[in-house]
């Protein structure tokens, strides 16, 4: 419903991605948070709340290949929380996971992602919003 | 001084705290900040749905002092002032004052019936969408409170977790005021300088 607008996270791959065709490959996504926000981890600690999720449209050489890899959350108190929350602040790393089909076709690609995230500070929250995660690779 | 005398004088404080400005879990209340009579624009007007499917106008409240709520179910600092809200319904409701919840929630009522039933609101509130946020100069932080006087004017605007004392003190000001006429702006129209005369942190006007 809410329009984009600004963004309190963002995200990229550090790296291409080099695989061979028929093997497994992993790809880390940098995320950084900007100071004095928190989003939801991919577990939050209430139903209501929104998860940190990574999805990845399909097409291109490369299919998803099981969850994506959080790091460990943190549980922060809040003054508006009763209870410590699991969040993610700062900056951290997203492994995610793909394999690549025997018969892929050999060359360079990019996989497009969907990185969905809820974000508060100390006293407001922001809407859901998404950013794009983009995936270079190269099959060989 | 004695351990004991200091522990008396203590606990003497905060309740005389307390009693004060109310033991909320948030910061102290400051005085109310209510805007001269002047320099108060016309809250814009709209109509929603509530959960029955009838539809609400703000403008069905002129004559009302009321406390417009922007929150979401996801919205961690709205839980703490809802309950706030929910006693101001009951204190104030019979003297001319309404509380009126605008949800965000993208999910709509699948997301905001359940809360409802599970808190137990006791107050009416919609599902809102853009162009009642934009209305309203770009809601982008929840929670968003306006605080409207009986003349449907903005007389106050919180954006972000706020404290149950300043609340209670913008309403009481605002219940004893007397209406002066003009009101809610009829029909869909932004108000000339897009923010419903509303003063809004900088970051947030034209921030979405």
């Amino acid at each position: 419903m809410w329009a984009q607008g600004k963004q309190y996270l963002s995200a990229e791959a550090s790296q291409k991605l080099v695989a061979k065709r028929g093997a497994s490959a992993e790809a880390k996504i940098a995320v950084s948070i900007q100071p004095g926000f928190h989003v939801n981890s991919n577990h939050p600690s209430d139903d209501y709340l929104i998860p940190l999720s990574l999805k990845w449209e399909s097409g291109g050489a490369l299919e998803s290949d099981g969850p994506t890899v959080f790091p460990k959350p943190q549980l922060e108190k809040y003054e508006f929380s009763d209870k410590p929350l699991s969040v993610f602040t700062g900056d951290f790393d997203l492994l995610a996971k793909f394999k690549v089909p025997a018969a892929a076709s050999q060359g360079p690609g990019i996989m497009l992602g969907k990185l969905r995230y809820q974000a508060c500070n100390t006293n407001s929250c922001f809407p859901p919003k998404t950013v794009e995660v983009r995936l270079s690779y190269q099959i060989q | 001084m004695s351990a004991l005398r200091l522990g008396t004088v203590l606990l003497t404080g905060f309740l005389l705290g307390c009693t004060i400005y109310g033991c909320s879990p948030v910061r102290p209340a400051k005085a109310a900040s209510l805007k001269p009579d002047t320099e108060r624009h016309a809250a814009p007007d709209f109509a929603l749905k509530d959960a029955d499917g009838k539809t609400v106008r703000l403008s069905d409240y002129k004559g009302k002092v009321v406390l417009l709520d922007f929150w979401a179910t996801y919205c961690g600092p709205c839980k703490i002032e809802i309950p706030w809200f929910m006693d101001f319904e009951r204190k104030h409701k019979d003297q001319g004052f309404a509380v009126l919840g605008i949800d965000m929630d993208d999910e709509g009522w699948d997301a905001v019936k359940p809360f409802v039933a599970d808190v137990g609101i006791n107050y009416r509130v919609v599902v809102g969408n853009d162009s009642t946020a934009d209305k309203f100069g770009g809601i982008e932080a929840l929670p968003t409170t306006f605080l409207i006087d009986r003349d449907g004017k903005i007389a106050d605007v919180h954006v972000g977790l706020t404290s149950k004392g300043e609340f209670e003190n913008a309403i009481e000001q605002l219940l004893q005021a007397r209406p002066h006429g003009g009101g809610i702006m009829e029909g869909a129209a932004r108000p000339a300088g897009g923010s419903g005369g509303v003063s809004l942190p900088a970051e947030l006007v034209g921030a979405r």
